[in-house]
This record gives structure tokens, C-alpha cells and sequence, in this order.
């Protein structure tokens, strides 16, 4: 059961909203739910026919003293099993299948949906709940259509079903078995209300001794240096009381409920018998009629008796959904507009106007920045840490967009741009490189089909990946393991150059790793960016000297703004921010030549 | 199994006289419900002879067998189930109790998400072995011997056809249980692969963007979001079957029972009344036959949840000596020195099950010597093993060899107790419970006088921000109260350490959320109010420990264990152009940087 169903704060019309929102993955499969319910019936109609012939045995041939007859009774016992047996199954069968279906469909759309999504919403969601949509909340609204409906829809033919026959039977007789069911429903209303209230505090004192024991291991050195633990055991204690104190009122709730329904079905079978007897007495009631009355009452209480189970689960089902629904509601906020723009000509020019831009509104990471690049320039960005450098890198591709100002690639708004053909224009080497599962290939090409097999060969040869990867079994058909696991730093930042080279973007982004690359890929890594850096607009944001020595010009980021422009040797002269980054960060690399 | 009874039994034990009553109960609930087939019987027979008047009483008797059975059932739920609850109090007690006593080389392998899912539902799979895995066998046990013996006295020979089927269903169920079983391990693999999908996915939210991976992404998405559904639906071609093959065994059951019973009934060996009892008694026995898979069950997902709990339970505390002679009492309020003799040091490897491979040396033959009331800084780069050095006075480590003493005296033969009392430290994640202010600042003492506190937090340069807060010192802090910055809660974390008015105070890089101004001034309220102290620093920021007596620079050799490079007062170390010296060069210009 999830922890927020039947929550007071739930509208009671989102119910019916939701059934709309979900009825859409359902109503494709209807001949799958048709056939579902027809098999439903047959089977009910089977379940049926066991009392009556229990009632045909005793009349017809037990009663008279001759059992010869007993065998085509036996015979149609068989076959009515047999075809019980194949109707429940089949519906069973058919129900799961509908479910899977929907199911699959859901699945499919929340990812799609995910993907669609901008990288901000990905900032402020706890990756497992991104994995909990997809998964279990699915299952749970699977819960809802497969088990929930389709058991209340057996269960309410299988209840019409014997009140049809026990009514055909001998209706006064019925009547007076029905005269429980009233008081049947008023002990489910009863116990639901109490059950409800009961269950809220479950989950709120689960809910606080979980918190409770999540605070002391996150602050378990500090208690345990302090000698707070017997302290912090008593407190413990006091939940773990009310946790006990919560559940074993439910514990009462059902103790008391249980023999409550027992002993409304045997005052049934009791008003049977008295009230029967009499009828036979009078002829209006056979023995068997009698018998099969018993048997019948049994099947009949039974689905009343689960009703309230049912009943949990749906709720549970239902917050599941509302769940997903309020994901596939979550607007993306980066996509294509509506007429969207492809300049004919696309050299790679980008320009900053103005730009300012915020994770956390208010709390500006990048201000004002003003700055043209030209197709073809290399321009390296350099800066402190939090100056705002990856960030700067992460506009151009729309992977987030600016709050003021603009920025043109090519003359134009990114944000007038189609997305993907803007995505096309960069390649990002990014500090972490990430590599997904798949061989060496795949992650050069990543599933890129403009991309033939030979380019990536190329790309490999070209970005030093060959040079190692010949070595792994298969070379560079070789599988990596989890987020290239058994690959070192320099090799993922090869593999994230060799992709760049790969795509032929106009414009290369690279996010230079200040993790000391190992000695012998870091030549490698060199001859890699070189090469890569040919012909393409750059922008390099720089912690290594080499790189910048390459730079047509270098930006000094400071808290958010460019503070100084220049080459390296006026920015030096000129002994700003540059000179003591400089001396900070690369006084112990060789000195350039002035 | 045994092992998970083992465990068990001693839980179980402190509530024998409830349990009993909640045995007793089951079986008169049992009896009663037994009763009413007979009770049918007689009526069905007197109705066949004509008596109809008479039924009444006999519905009368059905009413008080029922009320009976009720009123016991009643019982039988109430202490077989609530005994669980108590049952569960008393673990998760334990378990609680346990936690707390477990070291900080326990907390390194086991993620703290791992341990709540243990907590939460491991323990909750084993309070139903305790409640419905010992009430249904039972019943199932009870209400098996009386139909048999009701059934036998009825009709041994149409028990024996009877019971044919039973053994067809047992058999049945355990065959498709364990397809089912197989089965369901695959579709829940095959889970696992989707979470992991989505997982890399959203990890790599930008990647895939900047990338335009979308498409690849829901490729590889589809094709595990198809092959799950397809292993379902072979999990279900076996699961769908197995309750309505139920069904339709128990009917066959009824058939046989019917014709052969209404055989004899017909020739008169028994009477009809008999036969529909017989029918009654053969329902009363389905139940246990399907409940019987469920309690298999639960005692499987028991003993596997009791296994993952037992990881847990069976970690051990820090090995204390069973002798230890005390500290003197004089201890306490004199300063004591601080020495490391040869020490030797490897965090345990990670992971709950360990990679392995040996993890390596932080500290290896390291020694160092603080005197009494004297204050030492250690410095150097991130990874250089200074507070590694600093864990092991309070003995939140141990070391693998060597020895640390604290006043001459191994701490390793010391009640634990006492080193801590001995001890205050300041660490590095300075967590602050939710709890108002001056109880957290009052964590180590509940019973100090609110002068003490605010004493401590003026010491720590706390005062000010406290003035602040909406309630003052009884403002409720950490995750369910107001956040504090991670400035204040360092200076509330250092407040909490002055309080203790320890012999020997540790702090542990306490101060990186703080300027370097702010950093000194609370540095030097600290050393004024620990002038009788002897104090280890280790400190990021140099120009905050100018004035210690002594500062070490500590540097990872070529397998990275710590080693001293170069030590002495700061004017000394300036002059010997050394790393020191250039690291402090460094940390001058990132702060005339930041000004900038």
C-alpha cells in the first residue's frame, strides 16, 4: 500500500478525472475487456451450476433410493467443471494480457514523456522517483484495472448471478436470505469507518519511526561521540509504542470485524433452515432445494466478505495514478516553437546579448554576458570555481534556457531554433564524460545513423581511442559495463572526443576535466583536441595551459560575469583576475613564453 | 528456516501465556464451527422424517454454535496477531538498540537507505511469520484432524475416496507454485533492466539532451518495456492457472463426494443429513489446502528477510576490553597528551559484500606526539589522511596496528565510555538533530544550565544568529526545523563540543562554510576557552592556524599512506620555502580573489 492513499487531501472528483485520463490506454484493447467479461459469465454460470446439481443428486435420485441415475449427474458435474475451469482461466489469461498491454503503453508514454522533459525538472527530482513512475506506480494502476475492476465486475455477476437463481428457486425463501445482506453492508460501513482513521495512523507512525531511524544513522557519529544513545533509545521507545499502540487497533478492528460476518452468515443459514423447513413442510421446498440454499449462501457472502479488501487496494491503485497522470501533465519547457527556424547558412557564429540566467530564481549564476564568437574562432573561457563556465556552455544547447537577454547561434534565438537541428550544431565534451551501455562503437556513433560505421572507425583512429581500444577482446566492439565501468578518465574523455569528432558539429564545447588525466593518455588526450579543434568553432573552457595557448582569445569569468577579454599575454600584462588565476592555477605548469 | 526459528523463538517465548490463550481460542472457534454440520445433519435428517416443526430449534442451535465460534474467533485474532505486534515492538527494539552500538567501519558499508529498507520492510516480512505464519498452520492443523475425525465417523469409506484429491492439489500447487516461482524471478529481472534504464536516463538527463539521444534512449526502452511484457505474459500463462485449476479440483472432489456419498445414501449405508454434513466438512477443508501455499510462502520471504536483518544483528560493536581499568578521576580536568605510536590504518572496503581487493593504507607506521595543553594543527591537500588521524583519538576508527594513547593509556583499553567523555570532537558534517537549538547545543549534558549554553554559544559566535531565529535557543533545528546555513551549523557544532569541557577537543576542519575573518575570530574564542585543553586542528585554510604550537603538513607518499613533510611553528615553515609555504602562497591569492 503506498503511504498516501486515502489521503483526506484527495478530491474526490480527481476519481473520475483520472478515469478519464486513463481511459484513452484502455479503450483500444475494448475487445480484450469484451471477451474478459463474456468468459466471466461463463464461468459464473459453471460456479453456479455445482449447488443445483447437488440439489438434482439429492431430489432426483438420493431421495428416491436409486443411484443409477448418480453417473449422468457425475458426467455433468465433469463437464461443467471443465468448462469452469477453461472460461476462468481464459478470462484470467485474457485480463493479464489486456494489462500487460496497457501497461506497455503507459510505460512507453511516461518515458517518452521523460525524454521530453528539460534538465531543470531532472535538478529538482530525486532520480528514484523518476524510477518509481515508470515502475511500480504503473503496476499499481495495473492493480487498478486488471485485479480492481475486473474482480468487482466478476464479483457483482456472480452475486446478481445467484440472487437470480435462488430467486427462481423459491423467491419467499430467498427473500428471507436476503434479509442479512442489509446489515451485512451496515457492519462493512461500520468497520470501513473505523479501519480508515486506524490506517492513517499506521502510516503516519511508520512513517515517523522510519524518519526517526533515518536521522539517527545520518547522525549516528555525533550521537554515539556524544553517549546520547541511551537518550535517544527512549525517545525511540515512544514512537515505537504509538507504531505498536496504531497497528493493533487495526489488529482490534479485524478481530472484532471477522466474527461479526460469521455470525450474520450463520444467522442466514439459520433463518434457511427454520424458515425452509417449514416450506418443505408445506412442499413448496425440496431437500435438495434445502442443501442447495446452504451452498448457495456460502458463494454468496464470500465476495461481500473481501469487499473491503478490494476496496484498499483501489485506493492505493488510484494514488499510484494520479502519479503518473501528474507526470504526463508536467509541461516540457524546452521544445521547438511553433514555427520553428533552420538558417540556410550555418557556420557556427554564436553571440551572447545580454544573457543572465539562474538556476534558483534570484540567484544569478551568469549575468548580463555579452560575447560574439565567430565561425571558426577558438575562444577559451576561464575562470574560479563557481564563475559559471558550465554553465555558460550549457545555453548553447538549449539544455537550459536563459532568463534575460538572448542567445543567437547563427543569427538566430536559440530559442526560435528547431531543437534537435540545434542540438546537431554542438558537440559537448563534458568534464565527466558519460558513456552508455553499448560497445566502444556505440558510444561513439550513439545511435546516430547518419553516422556510418566506417566514420566512427575513422573518429576512433583520429580521437587515440583505437590506439587502446585494440587491446579490450573485441576491440572496439567491446561491450562496456555500467557507466564504463573498467574504463579510466583519460580513456572516457577519448571516447567523449572521438564522439565529438564523430558528429561533424560546427561548434565543439569542451569542458576540460581538472582531474589529472594519467600521464600516459594525457599526450594522447592532446594530439586528440588538436585535431578536433581543426576547423570548428570552439569554445574551451580551460584549466590546462596547452589549451589556451591554442585560443584566439581568452574570457575571464568572474561570479557570473566576463570581466576581462584578451589574448593571453595583454591579460597577464594587465594583472587582473587573469594573472592570479594564472598564478593559481598554473604556477606549477611551465611558464609560457611571454 | 531453522535459523529464522532460532531467532524467533526467544520473541515468541516472552508471550507464551497469550499465545496459548490465542491456541485455545483457535480450537474452541474451530470446535464450534465443526459443530454446525452436525447440527445441519440432525436438522436435514429430521426434515427427511417429517419433523419440519422442530427445525427452529435446530436454526436456534446453528445461532449459538455460530455465536461461539465467533466470540473465540474474536480471541484467537486478538492475541495470535496482536502477539505478532508485541512480538515486532521487542525487534524492532533490539534492532534500534543494536544499531546504536554498531561502529562507524558498520555505517561505511552499508548505505543508510539500505539499512531503513531493512528496518521497514525486512522487518515487517518477519512479523508475519510471527502472526499469520503461526495462526494459519495452526488452524490448518485443527481444522484438518476435525474434519477427519468428523468425516470418519460419518463414512471411512467415503473419506478414503475423499481424500484422494487431496494429495492431487498438494502436489499440483507445488509444481505450479515453483514455475511460478521461477518465473516471477525473470519478469522481476527483467525489472530491474527498466529501472536501470531509467535510471542511466535520468542521471544523464543533460547528456541525452545534448546528445538528441531521446530516440536511442526510447529505443532501448521499448525493447526491455516489450520483453518484460512478454515474460509476464509466460509468467501468467502459469499463474492464471492455478486458481481456477483449484477450483476445479475441489469440485471434483464434490463430485466424487456427492456420487459416491449419495451411493450410500441411497442404499441407505448413511442418511442424506450425513451426506450434506459429509459436503459441509469437505468445504470447511478447502481453505487450509489454499492457505497452506500462502504460509509456505510467507515463511520463505520470512527467512530470506530474517537472513538480510541478521547482517545487521550480527555486526559487532567496537571491541572494548572485558578489564579495562577506569581513568583516574584527575583525568578529567587536567589536559592529557595525545600520541600516535606506529600507526597503521586501511578503511574496510566498501560495498556490503567488499570488491575484494585490499583497500589501501591511509596511515602506515605514523607516529606523532601532542603535549599536554598544547595546540597542534594538521594541514595538506584533500585525501592526505589528517582526519583519518583525527577519527581515531575518539575511536570512531580503530587502527589496524599500532596504538593511540590519550594520557599515556591505549584507548583500545579503555571503557569506550570514558575515551568519548574524554574526547570532544568537532567532525567534519556538523549535524545538528531536529530538536530546539539549546538542546541540540546542550546534545552531550541534557542537564546544562541554560548559562552554560549561552556561554558556548557566544564562545562559538553563535549569539548574534541566534538573536535571529524565530524562537531563540528554542527554535527546532535540523531537517524538520529552520535550516541553518552551513556556516551556523558549524559554529552550533563547535558550541556543542565546548560544552563538554573535555580534557582533550578535537576539531576536524569544522570551519569551510565560515570566511576566513569569521574562521579566526571563533578560532581564537576557542583556544581562550580552551587554554587547558589539549587541542588537534585539522585545518583546510592556513591562515587560521598561524598560532598553533606546532602545524604538520601531511602529504600521501607514492601508495598514498600519510606521512609528515614537513612540521614546526608557521613563521618556520614560511621560511623553509617548502610546500607549506606555497600552499599558504596559494590560499593568499584565492582569497584576494574571492575579494575581487
Amino acid at each position: 500500500m503506498s503511504p498516501t492513499d486515502a489521503s483526506p487531501a484527495t478530491p474526490p472528483t480527481s476519481d473520475r478525472r483520472l478515469l478519464k485520463e486513463v481511459l484513452p490506454y484502455v479503450l483500444p484493447y475494448w475487445p480484450f475487456v469484451t471477451l474478459g467479461v463474456a468468459l466471466v459469465l461463463v464461468s459464473t454460470v459453471a460456479q453456479l451450476a455445482g449447488p443445483y446439481l447437488v440439489r438434482i443428486a439429492i431430489d432426483d435420485h438420493i431421495a428416491g433410493g436409486d443411484a443409477s441415475g448418480l453417473i449422468g449427474v457425475l458426467g455433468l458435474f465433469i463437464a461443467t467443471l471443465a468448462l469452469g475451469f477453461a472460461a476462468a482461466y481464459g478470462q484470467a489469461w485474457i485480463v493479464n494480457l489486456f494489462g500487460q498491454r496497457v501497461m506497455r503503453d503507459i510505460r512507453r508514454d511516461v518515458f517518452d514523456h521523460i525524454q521530453k522533459l528539460h534538465p531543470a525538472w531532472f535538478d529538482r527530482q530525486p532520480i528514484g522517483k523518476v524510477v518509481t513512475r515508470a515502475t511500480s506506480d504503473v503496476d499499481a494502476l495495473n492493480e487498478l484495472l486488471s485485479s480492481g475492476v475486473v474482480m468487482i465486475i466478476t464479483d457483482v455477476v456472480l452475486l446478481v448471478g445467484i440472487m437470480g437463481v435462488l430467486l427462481a428457486m423459491n423467491w419467499q425463501l430467498a427473500l428471507v436470505t436476503f434479509a442479512a445482506v442489509p446489515s451485512l453492508f451496515v457492519a462493512g460501513w461500520i468497520f470501513r469507518r473505523r479501519i480508515r482513521p486506524a490506517f492513517r495512523r499506521v502510516r503516519g507512525a511508520v512513517a515517523a519511526v522510519n524518519a526517526f531511524i533515518q536521522e539517527t544513522l545520518t547522525g549516528m557519529e555525533v550521537l554515539q561521540l556524544f553517549r546520547q544513545e541511551r537518550r535517544r533509545a527512549r525517545e525511540y521507545r515512544k514512537l515505537n509504542r504509538a507504531h505498536t499502540a496504531a497497528h493493533l487497533e487495526t489488529v482490534f478492528c479485524f478481530s472484532v470485524f471477522y466474527p461479526v460476518v460469521e455470525l450474520i452468515t450463520a444467522g442466514t443459514i439459520a433463518l434457511i433452515i427454520g424458515y425452509g423447513g417449514g416450506r418443505i413442510g408445506a412442499g413448496t421446498l425440496t431437500v435438495g432445494g434445502l442443501v442447495a440454499f446452504l451452498m448457495y449462501s456460502e458463494m454468496f457472502f464470500r465476495p461481500i466478505r473481501d469487499l473491503t479488501e478490494k476496496f484498499n487496494i483501489l485506493q492505493g491503485a488510484l494514488a499510484a495514478s494520479e502519479r503518473i497522470v501528474k507526470l504526463l501533465h508536467t509541461e516540457p519547457r524546452i521544445v521547438t516553437p511553433p514555427a520553428p527556424r533552420i538558417p540556410a547558412r550555418r557556420p557556427g557564429a554564436i553571440r551572447f546579448r545580454d544573457a543572465s540566467f539562474a538556476y534558483n530564481e534570484g540567484d544569478w549564476v551568469l549575468r548580463g554576458i555579452s560575447l560574439a564568437i565567430e565561425p571558426g574562432e577558438t575562444v577559451a573561457v576561464v575562470g574560479h570555481t563557481g564563475a559559471g563556465k558550465t554553465t555558460l556552455a550549457a545555453l548553447l544547447p538549449r539544455l537550459y534556457d536563459v532568463q534575460r537577454g538572448a542567445v543567437l547561434v547563427d543569427g538566430v534565438d536559440v530559442k526560435r531554433w528547431n531543437l534537435p537541428a540545434l542540438r546537431r550544431q554542438f558537440s559537448i565534451v563534458p568534464q565527466d564524460v558519460h558513456l552508455f551501455s553499448g560497445s566502444v562503437l556505440d558510444n561513439i556513433r550513439l545511435g546516430d545513423r547518419t553516422i556510418s560505421e566506417a566514420d566512427a572507425r575513422r573518429a576512433a583512429e583520429e580521437g587515440e581511442v583505437t590506439a587502446w581500444a585494440h587491446r579490450l577482446p573485441d576491440g572496439l566492439d567491446t561491450p562496456l559495463g555500467e557507466r564504463g565501468a573498467g574504463l579510466s578518465q583519460g580513456q572516457r574523455q577519448l571516447v567523449g572526443i572521438a564522439r565529438a569528432m564523430a558528429r561533424r558539429s560546427r561548434v565543439l564545447v569542451l569542458d576540460e576535466a581538472t582531474a589529472s588525466v594519467d600521464t600516459e593518455t594525457e599526450q594522447a588526450v592532446q594530439t586528440a583536441l588538436a585535431r578536433a579543434l581543426e576547423n570548428r568553432t570552439s569554445v574551451v573552457i580551460a584549466h590546462r595551459l596547452s589549451t589556451i595557448r591554442g585560443a584566439d582569445r581568452i574570457i575571464v569569468l568572474h561570479r557570473g560575469r566576463i570581466r576581462e577579454t584578451g589574448s593571453h599575454r595583454e591579460l597577464l600584462a594587465a594583472g587582473g583576475i587573469y594573472r592570479r588565476l594564472y598564478e593559481l592555477q598554473f604556477a606549477e605548469e611551465p611558464v609560457l613564453a611571454a | 528456516m531453522l535459523n529464522l526459528w532460532r531467532r524467533l523463538v526467544p520473541y515468541l517465548a516472552r508471550y507464551r501465556g497469550r499465545l496459548a490463550f490465542g491456541i485455545v481460542s483457535l480450537i474452541l472457534c474451530r470446535v464450534f464451527l465443526l459443530i454446525v454440520p452436525q447440527i445441519l445433519e440432525a436438522a436435514i435428517d429430521a426434515v427427511e422424517g417429517g419433523a419440519t416443526e422442530e427445525l427452529w430449534r435446530y436454526a436456534g442451535y446453528i445461532v449459538a454454535a455460530a455465536a461461539g465460534s465467533a466470540i473465540f474467533r474474536y480471541f484467537m485474532r486478538w492475541h495470535l496477531i496482536g502477539v505478532s505486534r508485541y512480538a515486532e515492538y521487542d525487534m524492532r527494539r533490539d534492532f534500534y538498540r543494536h544499531l546504536q552500538t554498531l561502529p562507524a567501519s558498520f555505517f561505511s558499508r552499508f548505505r543508510v537507505g539500505d539499512i531503513l529498507s531493512r528496518s521497514a520492510q525486512d522487518m515487517n516480512a518477519v512479523r508475519m511469520v510471527l502472526g499469520p505464519g503461526v495462526m494459519y498452520p495452526v488452524e490448518t492443523v485443527v481444522t484438518t484432524i476435525g474434519c477427519f475425525a468428523f468425516m470418519l465417523a460419518i463414512s471411512p469409506r467415503l473419506t478414503l475416496v475423499t481424500l484422494l484429491v487431496m494429495p492431487v492439489v498438494s502436489v499440483l500447487m507445488k509444481i505450479l507454485g515453483e514455475k511460478i516461482f521461477r518465473r516471477s524471478e525473470k519478469v522481476q529481472a527483467k525489472m530491474a533492466d527498466i529501472s536501470a534504464v531509467v535510471q542511466e536516463n535520468a542521471a544523464a538527463a543533460r547528456v541525452v539532451r545534448a546528445f538528441s539521444q531521446e530516440d536511442a534512449q526510447r529505443r532501448t526502452f521499448a525493447r526491455e518495456n516489450e520483453a518484460y511484457a512478454r515474460l509476464s505474459m509466460k509468467l501468467v500463462a502459469v499463474s492464471a492457472a492455478l486458481f481456477p485449476l483449484l477450483l476445479a479440483l475441489i469440485g471434483l472432489g464434490l463430485a466424487g463426494t456427492l456420487v459416491f456419498g449419495g451411493t450410500l445414501a441411497a442404499s441407505g449405508a448413511i442418511t442424506v443429513g450425513e451426506l450434506v454434513a459429509f459436503l459441509f466438512y469437505y468445504g470447511y477443508l478447502t481453505w487450509p489446502m489454499i492457505a497452506l501455499g500462502w504460509v509456505v510462502n510467507i515463511h520463505q520471504r520470512g527467512a530470506a528477510s530474517m537472513k538480510r536483518l541478521a547482517e545487521i544483528l550480527d555486526a559487532r560493536p567496537l571491541p572494548t576490553p572485558d578489564h579495562a581499568t577506569p581513568l583516574s578521576r584527575s583525568f578529567a580536568h587536567e589536559p592529557v597528551s595525545i600520541e600516535f605510536e606506529d600507526v597503521t590504518f586501511a578503511y574496510p572496503s566498501q560495498g556490503a559484500t567488499g570488491n575484494g581487493k585490499p583497500a589501501p593504507h591511509v596511515l602506515r607506521g605514523f607516529s606523532l606526539r601532542v603535549e599536554p595543553g598544547q595546540t597542534v594543527a594538521l594541514v595538506g591537500r584533500t585525501g592526505s589522511g589528517k582526519s583519518t588521524i583525527a577519527r581515531l583519538i575518539p575511536r570512531i576508527y580503530d587502527p589496524t596496528a599500532g596504538a593511540v594513547r590519550i594520557g599515556g593509556r591505549n584507548v583500545r583499553n579503555l571503557p569506550l565510555d570514558q575515551v568519548r567523555e574524554a574526547v570532544g570532537f568537532v567532525p567534519q558534517d556538523s549535524f545538528l538533530f531536529s530538536l530546539p537549538l539549546k538542546d541540540n547545543l546542550g546534545f552531550g549534558n541534557a542537564d546544562a544550565p541554560m548559562e552554560a549554553i549561552e556561554r558556548v554559544a557566544e564562545e562559538a559566535g553563535l549569539t548574534g544568529d541566534i538573536a535571529g531565529f524565530p524562537d531563540g535557543y528554542d527554535t527546532m533545528v535540523g531537517e524538520r526545523g529552520v535550516t541553518l546555513s552551513g556556516g551556523q551549523r558549524q559554529r552550533a557544532a563547535i558550541a556543542r563540543a565546548l560544552l563538554l569541557d573535555t580534557p582533550i577537543l578535537v576539531l576536524d576542519d569544522v570551519l569551510s562554510s565560515v570566511d576566513s575573518e569569521t574562521e579566526a575570530r571563533i578560532l581564537e574564542a576557542v583556544r581562550r576557552a580552551a587554554r587547558e585543553r589539549t587541542t588537534l586542528i585539522v585545518a583546510h585554510r592556513l591562515s587560521t592556524i598561524r598560532d598553533a604550537d606546532a602545524i604538520y603538513l601531511l602529504e600521501p607518499d607514492e601508495t598514498g599512506a600519510a606521512r609528515i613533510v614537513e612540521h614546526g611553528a608557521h613563521e618556520e615553515l614560511l621560511a623553509a620555502h617548502g610546500i607549506y609555504a606555497a600552499m599558504y602562497r596559494r590560499q593568499m591569492l584565492e582569497e584576494e580573489l574571492a575579494r575581487l
